[in-house]
């Protein structure tokens, strides 16, 4: 009796989460002071919020257009980077973001990019780059990092887009998330 | 079958909580959407086997804590304090636990639920890296003046532990911490204070703030307010007692702020401390209090009141802590304490234990002659229902009790025997053993009756240890006791019953009895070490064919049962170092004449058991931390030998020989103070002068010092070695000067003109630089003296009136002296032993006062394997004429006899 009661629970269970409640798992990476705490809290409660620098991670949920995303935003410090590995199994979908004001890390960032999307429990799973910080004067275009990126020719197996973003002001960010829900549904 | 199935069902739980499983089994920390009762679950396990003392190897600690941090995904509040519990315990044995800061940074907010705050708080002491301890300051500082109180409860305790990493930060939270300590729940109100968030999330978050204080009966954040303001005033003990000033509250107590009988408990103790370290502050607090408490006593008067009222409350933990403070304060202030001994005497009935051992232990202290008996017999009804921890304290303080009123030792000793023979471990039977020690010592009377006890005591004592010392006391103090005889049966009873080692020591100590002046004793005796001939140990036949030989031989037996002389140790280890480092040495046999002997007793002085006795005989002049013993000659020469390793120059020079000790050769207010060590090697003298600059303005270039020596004295100069530049900060500097010694087997003596030279430069006021140009300048230094006593001749122990008749047939002088300007013997013994340096013997040190005419033994050691020195000094003494003097010097060569009769000479 106490067998059937709970498989019952288990299938009802499952199927609330089929439905409206399915949970997808995003990671947010990228190098420090790139955004991506902002950009969070941008999602989750729709203002800037004053940041200091992640020492290990955020986790947030987020509904968007009727899916819950789990963020997870993972700090960016050299120190911090190798943690990363840790929090990969089960990830829906990859948000990196670059500070594209930085010219001089971009070099760095591409290779953390690369080094992270060679890893095995990432394979397939899609990326999206955001390009954040356009407002700034000498920040580099979507068009010109994708180059540097180098990601059409490499990246084959998963889907990818690089988008320009500005979490201060909110631009861009919709977008690319209206582009990741429709790969994330489309699979 | 019943009994396999249990056994199954062990396995089953064992295989249940089992390190590999629940390693395995921490893969549901990966899954998506997480179970949160299932990860509690797993938690608990984890936590269990931690608690359990099983260890996590750092991979596998590490594992665990990065799967326990997703859990940091779901809110369930359940789950998230066992995520905590688990995330302290695994913060010791993991890696890289600082990745979980931002997740618990942001449960500490304000604004989020209040159940998770002072766990995240607490959790964020364990992982956090000291550098970072700033960053978090804002929130700490409003964490302890929180209206929770388990917030502020869990900040002040959070900061308690960060305390010893990060001071200078939780320094400043001192304002913070106070207020938390006065706070009423009532008023202070301190709302969430949104912009020290920050991540303000402003009005969108409102639905997470709205939770309600909680009134806190207990106040217990007081108590942890209390500890860390303590903690960090510690140093300053001129705040501390305004603390305990400003939060004792009105007269006698009842007015105080604090409302936690715990942080009271802690005040009182703060305040006894106080009281106890400083006599200075006490005078102080003393007076500061008197007003305030309309007292006429003193302030351990004060103390003793407030504690009186304690001992009648029904709370156990006051009454233990009451207790506990007055057994200190008796140490110092008995009389004070003896107005609670009524109290007292109620609690030693108390069904409490160790409340009782502490009022009896007071009492011991605080009491009379006359109670003595009443309390002792007390004591011995309670004494199988308390620990040995206890059993301990009591014995201290019987052992204080014996010293004060000798008159009682033989009740004292009847109590001690009777416990001697009740079960107890290794610490409590050596206390009384140790007690009884004591005893025999300082009170003549009760030596034999405490000697049998001892004897009763080894027939029957597991404790090898112990056995041995008491067999070594009954070898000492057995041959001087009127019937030695009735010690050897013991004795011998240990040879036949006990393992090697208390049989070992057993011979030794027999031997002890084979020199009595008894022809029938000393035939038992050879019988019985004869039977020990044939013991299956070596050490222990070696010892008994040893003793047998040696007491046959009376000299023999005089050097090796009798004497009892022991080297120096620290002279002994720093030669030892010496020999080892030196690689030339290692094809000569260690020179083991050249370490100085001392006697027993001038080695038990050095070795004095700090013991409570002390301050019972003296409470006036007890001090809680003693002064450090002055160095002695040995270390201060291994000081020496460890700064002239680091002079490359001097490293071909061998080991040395001897250092003095330093001599000063100016006056102690002068600009430059200058001292001189000597340093004697093989073949070469080193003078170190060391040389303070006291004037901080100015800068000393060029540092050295000039020596004159007299012509034909038999040393050339070799070198220099300057101080480059010499200030008020990195004073004192070394000048090395080095001599050659032109024929080593000569002791060169003479008398050096030393002039201190350099270069001054003033120091600019404004830049902190030194001017560019300065001028010479020299400093006259007093002279410094190469002499026999301290440079060749060291003090040594011996046997005098053997070791002259040894060397009978050695190198011998004799010479006589007319030292007219001495106006007694006791001067003439003072200034001989100064110029020798060499160790009086036999107390001749100190001759009769008006006495006309006395022997002076001296002992000493010729440096550099010059062998025993011994000197005679016959002296008489006559109104007008002075002392005259007849030096009789023996020693195992002629240079060293001519080296002291040139001493005096000279």
């Amino acid at each position: 009796m106490g067998l059937s009661v709970s498989s019952l629970f288990g299938s009802l269970s499952s199927l609330l989460n089929w439905s409206k409640d399915k949970d997808v798992r995003i990671l947010m990476l990228g190098l420090d002071s790139a955004g991506k705490t902002t950009i969070l809290y941008r999602l989750q409660i729709g203002e800037v919020v004053s940041t200091i620098p992640t020492i290990g991670f955020n986790v947030e949920t987020v509904q968007y257009k009727n899916i819950k995303f789990q963020v997870w935003d993972l700090g960016g410090q050299s120190s911090i980077r190798p943690y990363w590995r840790c929090y990969f199994p089960n990830t829906s979908a990859i948000i990196y973001v670059i500070d594209s004001s930085d010219h001089s890390r971009l070099q760095t960032s591409r290779s953390e990019l690369l080094t992270m999307l060679s890893e095995e429990e990432l394979a397939g799973v899609p990326l999206l780059v955001f390009c954040n910080k356009q407002d700034v004067e000498g920040a580099l275009k979507p068009e010109e990092i994708s180059e540097q990126l180098g990601l059409a020719g490499g990246e084959k197996g998963r889907d990818w887009s690089v988008r320009g973003s500005c979490a201060v002001k909110g631009e861009g960010i919709e977008e690319g998330l209206d582009w990741l829900v429709n790969v994330i549904q489309k699979k | 079958m019943a009994a396999f199935s249990k056994k199954e069902e062990e396995g089953l739980s064992s295989y249940y909580n089992n390190k590999t499983t629940v390693i395995q089994e921490a893969r549901v920390f990966n899954e998506s959407p997480i179970s949160p009762r299932k990860c509690r679950a797993l938690l608990t396990r984890i936590v269990y086997l931690l608690y359990i003392g099983e260890n996590f190897a750092t991979q596998e600690a590490t594992t665990l804590f990065f799967g326990t941090t997703k859990l940091f995904q779901h809110k369930d509040s359940a789950l998230r304090q066992m995520v905590y519990l688990s995330i302290k315990e695994l913060a010791v044995c993991a890696e890289d636990v600082i990745m979980v800061t931002s997740s618990i940074m942001k449960d500490m907010q304000p604004n989020s639920e209040v159940i998770y705050r002072p766990n995240a708080i607490r959790a964020l002491c364990r992982i956090i890296d000291p550098s970072m301890v700033q960053g978090v300051e804002r929130f700490f500082k409003a964490a302890i003046v929180d209206r929770t109180p388990s917030i502020s409860s869990a900040a002040l305790v959070s900061s308690y532990h960060l305390f010893p990493f990060a001071k200078d930060v939780v320094k400043r939270w001192v304002n913070e911490a106070q207020e938390a300590v006065s706070a009423k729940s009532s008023t202070s109100f301190f709302g969430t204070t949104s912009a020290s968030s920050y991540l303000s999330f402003g009005s969108s978050s409102s639905t997470n703030s709205g939770y309600q204080p909680m009134p806190s009966t207990s106040y217990i954040s007081q108590y942890h307010a209390l500890g860390l303001l303590y903690l960090i005033r510690r140093q300053d003990r001129m705040a501390v007692t305004k603390m305990i000033q400003q939060l004792g509250g009105g007269r006698s107590g009842s007015g105080t702020a604090l409302k936690n009988p715990m942080a009271l408990s802690m005040l009182i103790r703060y305040a006894a401390k106080v009281v106890e370290e400083d006599p200075n502050v006490q005078k102080q607090t003393f007076d500061l209090l008197e007003g305030w408490l309309r007292h006429k006593s003193d302030m351990v008067n004060y103390e003793a009141a407030l504690l009186q009222l304690f001992l009648s409350s029904p709370k156990s933990t006051l009454k233990f802590a009451a207790t506990r403070t007055l057994a200190g304060l008796a140490l110092t202030h008995p009389a004070s304490v003896a107005t609670c001994n009524v109290d007292l005497e109620n609690l030693i009935s108390d069904p409490n234990r160790s409340v009782a051992t502490y009022a009896i232990t007071t009492l011991l202290k605080t009491g009379n002659e006359a109670s003595v008996d009443r309390l002792m017999k007390q004591i011995t009804g309670f004494m199988s229902e308390i620990s040995d921890e206890f059993k301990v304290i009591i014995v201290d303080a019987i052992r204080s009790l014996c010293l004060k009123f000798p008159a009682k030792h033989a009740s004292m000793l009847g109590f001690l025997s009777g416990v001697l023979r009740d079960e107890g471990g290794f610490d409590f039977k050596r206390a009384v053993v140790e007690a009884i020690f004591d005893m025999i010592k300082y009170i003549g009377e009760s030596k034999e009756q405490a000697l049998s006890h001892l004897c009763e005591f080894i027939e029957d004592c597991e404790f090898t240890k112990l056995s041995v010392r008491i067999l070594h006391l009954l070898g000492i103090e057995g041959p001087k006791a009127p019937q030695p005889s009735k010690y050897i049966r013991f004795i011998y009873n240990r040879v036949v019953l006990e393992n090697a080692t208390v049989r070992a020591a057993a011979v030794a100590s027999l031997a002890k009895f084979g020199i009595i002046d008894d022809v029938k004793l000393q035939k038992s005796v050879g019988v019985l070490l004869n039977r020990c001939l044939d013991d299956v140990d070596d050490e222990v036949r070696d010892r008994a064919a040893l003793y047998l030989k040696v007491i046959e031989e009376p000299r023999l037996a005089e050097t090796y049962v009798k004497d009892d002389s022991v080297f120096s140790l620290l002279a002994l280890e720093s030669k030892l170092v010496a020999y080892v480092r030196d690689t030339d040495a290692t094809d000569q046999p260690f020179d083991v004449s050249s370490v100085p002997k001392v006697s027993r007793v001038q080695a038990a002085q050095e070795a004095v058991r700090p013991s409570s006795l002390d301050t019972i005989g003296a409470p006036a002049t007890r001090t809680t931390t003693p002064a450090p013993p002055p160095q002695t000659a040995e270390e201060t020469q291994s000081a020496f030998i460890q700064q002239l390793t680091h002079v490359p120059e001097l490293a071909p020079y061998g080991t040395v020989i001897n250092s003095s000790k330093p001599v000063q050769l100016t006056e102690n207010e002068t600009e430059y103070q200058v001292s001189c060590v000597k340093h004697v090697f093989r073949e070469h003298i080193v003078f170190q002068f060391n040389v303070s600059n006291t004037m901080p303005d100015t800068i000393l270039e060029q540092v050295s010092v000039v020596m004159q020596p007299p012509e034909d004295s038999g040393l050339t100069e070799d070198f220099i070695i300057p101080i480059p530049t010499l200030s008020s900060a990195n004073s004192p500097g070394i000048v090395y000067v080095s001599f050659t010694r032109d024929a080593p087997e000569d002791y060169a003596t003479a008398s050096f003109q030393c002039v201190l030279k350099f270069i001054s430069k003033e120091v600019d006021p404004s830049t902190g630089e030194p001017e560019a140009e300065g001028y010479e300048d020299e400093y006259q230094l007093e002279e410094v003296e190469l002499a026999a006593g301290g440079d060749y001749i060291i003090p040594s122990y011996s046997n005098f009136s053997s070791e002259w008749d040894r060397l009978r047939t050695g190198a011998s002088m004799t010479e006589t002296f007319t030292l007219s300007s001495m106006e007694s013997i006791k001067a003439a013994c003072d200034s001989i032993i100064d110029i020798l340096n060499m160790e009086a013997l036999g107390g001749t040190q100190h001759p009769p006062a008006g006495t006309a005419v006395h022997t002076l033994q001296l002992s000493g050691l010729l440096t550099g394997g010059g062998g025993k020195i011994l000197a005679r000094c016959r002296m008489t003494f006559s109104r007008g004429e002075g002392v005259t003097l007849e030096l009789g010097a023996r020693g195992e060569k002629q240079e060293a006899c001519q080296l002291v009769i040139a001493a005096i000479g000279g």
